[in-house]
């Protein structure tokens, strides 16, 4: 039987992204998020109690052993009360629990887009993990200090000059880097690098690693350097942001200085970007299906786009889930790979 | 014939069952009625049912018998048929004597339960004789009462909801059930109450002293063991606080808020209003006043409020008169958590530079989550405005800065739009 509160639900079914902000632990956010949830499908009217039919003593006689003694004539009426073992307040919410499943993680220093699953959406939710799905982040860092974790609330280890950083080294330091993340990716692919099948995935974009292997970056840029701050803006698969903030640490140690990491944002991961994450005030049940109403048509409309363009060597053989952003970025990084090999 | 004959092998199975559940009820009965006077509804149905009997005792065991056999028939039909044509007979007036009087009958039924061949087939003969079938007058009709199928034992009420008066009043006054009967023994305990002896006057005293009756499902489902308080003692608490000068709508909102408030004794509440009259060296007046608007206090155990004193004075620095303004306004401070209270006052104090004097002033920020206050004030430092220093222009106070809702925060505090501060909100 379907009532108001199960066609909610069913509209709740899918994918969305929220914001995740620092300092707080991602299960913190996913418990969250279910009683927010929760709050709202059950605050959905519920159906009206069923009536039964009871035949009641007629009330002339107030001492009811009298009614034990043949009453004069039938004195029963029958009448319709409702059945009150079917009220909510005997047989709890309708909702008592709901499957909220959590994409990539963050741990609890980093902020971000943390995409959430309702439902079948956790279906979905485990081929976006087993597809090779960027991500991108922002990195905050200092120069002139290091720590024993890498971030700037740890134990401090030693601290350095770093005056003699400038734009230019640290471009250098990083294109070194970029260098060897790409030989990483190209070691990872399981296939030779002298053969056809290598350049054709590589002008497809389809060259990296399949499931668990080593944090790779597939990206790294500079966006902001003003000693003794820096940003930089990172692409990578397979990472933990504890390994991140590790590169800004050996970035530091690089330029024969030292630096500590002092955010780490996720900015997209895979189809889901910061424009469509939901901050902290709108983790409500109708702001979550208005966002989860947008993913379904954004999937629709790209899978029409997908029709349209169809070749079968484009096609990737696990899912169709994959989006055409998310095609179009890996070429890119195709065409820089080629560009390595050579 | 073959029709009887099917009848009474139908019948002799449901007597197997119903006479081993009425037996099992009937054995919990006479033990209930050794120990307590309450009266549970199945037992009672039945020796009502077989009351009607008048007259000696051989004729009523052998009309009991048939009536028992029509009972556990009638039973298998509604149960088919699937239309509960129950009578709602208010048992819980039967008296004492009637219970009594008709334990001697049942007697040999429950002898007969490791019955032999042989008299199931004297039964059966009996059966043959008196069959469904033969014509009663209305009176003996109207009177046959069908036991309801309750489980003698179940893990929800939602069982017995329907055939308990009590349970029934319960759920219209809006209590609810369903989180009660999590909690060990309250089930039992609810199911065990009489309404107009246990329920009714309490829920009379609570109107008395003025608790409205929209408050009266919060505050059983909060503390249904009210029920088993002594109205005497109950009324000594609530004049024990009138004694204090707490005047009589104080006394029902505190009432109405704090549940469990009247289960403790006088002694205990003595005590815990000296405590807070002592330790914070407030007046009568005030203590009354923190009392009132958060009674919460006087239910909880003391061991956090000290921890939560000694915190304010060692770890966050305050002076006495400085804690004793700041619980005077804000009495949440004494039961907030620890370590949420050490981490806003940290933002509070060492991030946004904000001294103990202005804290004093506008105790609330030490209420608030500590999330909201490190976005707001991240905020007006990213436009410039981040300025808590009264002597100084475009001062901001505390107050406002914690307090408005989002909207008024941005377009009154921050001047700028609540787009603008979700955007800001998603570069932290």
């Amino acid at each position: 039987m379907s009532t108001p509160a199960v066609r909610m639900f069913r509209k709740l079914e899918g994918l969305f992204c929220v914001y995740k902000p620092s300092g707080v632990h991602w299960k913190l956010v996913r418990d969250s998020i279910e009683t927010n949830l929760l709050k709202g499908l059950n605050s959905s009217p519920s159906l009206p109690l069923p009536q039964e039919v009871r035949f009641l003593a007629h009330p002339s006689d107030t001492h009811p052993d009298s009614e034990a003694e043949a009453p004069k004539g039938l004195t029963l009426s029958a009448a319709s009360v409702p059945v009150l073992s079917k009220h909510h307040l005997v047989t709890g919410p309708e909702f008592q629990h709901i499957r909220v499943g959590v994409g990539h993680r963050l741990d609890a220093f980093s902020s971000g887009v943390l995409v959430l699953a309702v439902g079948n959406g956790n279906k979905i939710l485990n081929n976006l993990y087993r597809t090779r799905v960027t991500r991108d982040y922002t990195l905050e860092g200092e120069f002139g200090t290091a720590t024993d974790d890498f971030s700037h609330t740890g134990r401090v280890v030693e601290r350095s000059t770093y005056g003699h950083i400038t734009q230019d080294k640290l471009d250098r330091v990083l294109a070194m880097l970029q260098g060897a993340n790409q030989k990483a990716l190209l070691l990872y692919s399981n296939v030779d690098m002298r053969s056809q099948e290598a350049y054709e995935m590589a002008a497809q974009g389809l060259l990296g690693p399949e499931g668990k292997s080593e944090p790779i970056l597939t990206g790294l840029r500079c966006v902001n350097f003003q000693p003794p701050n820096f940003t930089l803006e990172v692409q990578c698969l397979n990472e933990t942001q504890k390994y991140l903030c590790k590169v800004v640490h050996e970035i530091g140690l690089e330029l024969r200085s030292t630096a500590v990491c002092k955010g780490v944002r996720r900015t997209r991961d895979g189809p889901f970007t910061l424009q469509d994450a939901l901050t902290r005030n709108h983790w409500t049940a109708s702001d979550i299906m208005h966002a989860i109403r947008q993913f379904h048509s954004l999937k629709r409309k790209k899978k029409h786009f997908h029709t349209q363009t169809k070749d079968p060597v484009l096609q990737p053989p696990e899912e169709n889930v994959t989006t055409a952003s998310e095609q179009t970025e890996t070429s890119d990084e195709a065409a820089t790979a080629v560009g390595r090999v050579k | 014939m073959t029709m009887a004959s099917s009848c009474t092998k139908l019948c002799l199975q449901c007597k197997g069952l119903l006479r081993s559940k009425t037996v099992a009820s009937t054995w919990q009965y006479s033990t209930q009625v050794r120990h307590c006077n309450t009266v549970t509804r199945l037992p009672t149905k039945f020796l009502n049912g077989s009351s009607v009997i008048g007259g000696n005792l051989t004729a009523a065991h052998a009309r009991q018998r048939w009536k028992q056999q029509v009972f556990c028939y009638s039973g298998l039909t509604t149960r088919h048929l699937g239309n509960e044509a129950k009578e709602d007979n208010d048992l819980e007036q039967s008296s004492g004597a009637h219970v009594v009087a008709y334990k001697s009958p049942l007697l040999p039924i429950r002898d007969a339960v490791p019955a032999t061949e042989s008299q199931i087939s004297l039964d059966l003969d009996a059966a043959a004789e008196l069959s469904a079938l033969e014509e009663i007058n209305d009176e003996e009709a109207v009177s046959i009462s069908v036991p309801a199928a309750i489980p003698p034992a179940s893990t929800s009420l939602r069982d017995y909801v329907d055939q308990s008066e009590t349970l029934s009043k319960l759920v219209q006054l809006g209590v609810n059930l369903w989180k009660l009967e999590q909690r060990p023994n309250v089930g039992s305990m609810l199911l065990k109450l009489n309404f107009n002896t246990d329920v009714a006057p309490r829920l009379l005293f609570l109107k008395e002293i003025g608790v409205e009756d929209s408050r009266f499902g919060y505050i059983i489902t909060h503390n249904p063991f009210i029920f088993s308080e002594n109205l005497e003692n109950l009324r000594a608490r609530v004049n024990y606080l009138k004694s204090k000068k707490f005047s009589s709508e104080t006394v029902a909102s505190m009432v109405s808020r704090a549940p469990y408030l009247l289960n403790f004794s006088v002694k205990r509440l003595d005590n815990r209003l000296g405590f807070y009259q002592q330790q914070l060296n407030l007046s009568a007046s005030n203590t009354r006043s923190i009392v009132a608007r958060l009674p919460r206090l006087l239910c909880g155990s003391l061991e956090p409020v000290k921890e939560n004193l000694k915190v304010c004075e060692i770890e966050l620095g305050f002076k006495a008169n400085e804690i004793q303004q700041i619980v005077t306004a804000v009495p949440k401070v004494l039961t907030v958590n620890k370590r949420k209270l050490t981490q806003v006052f940290d933002f509070l104090h060492n991030t946004m530079k904000v001294p103990h004097h202005l804290i004093t002033k506008f105790p609330q920020v030490l209420n608030t989550k500590y999330l909201r206050v490190k976005e707001r004030h991240l905020f007006l430092e990213y436009l410039g405005k981040a300025q808590y220093d009264p002597t100084l222009p475009n001062y901001i106070s505390l107050n406002r800065l914690v307090s408005l809702p989002d909207e008024t925060f941005c377009t009154e505090v921050a001047s700028a739009t609540l787009d603008d501060f979700n955007l800001f909100q998603k570069t932290l």
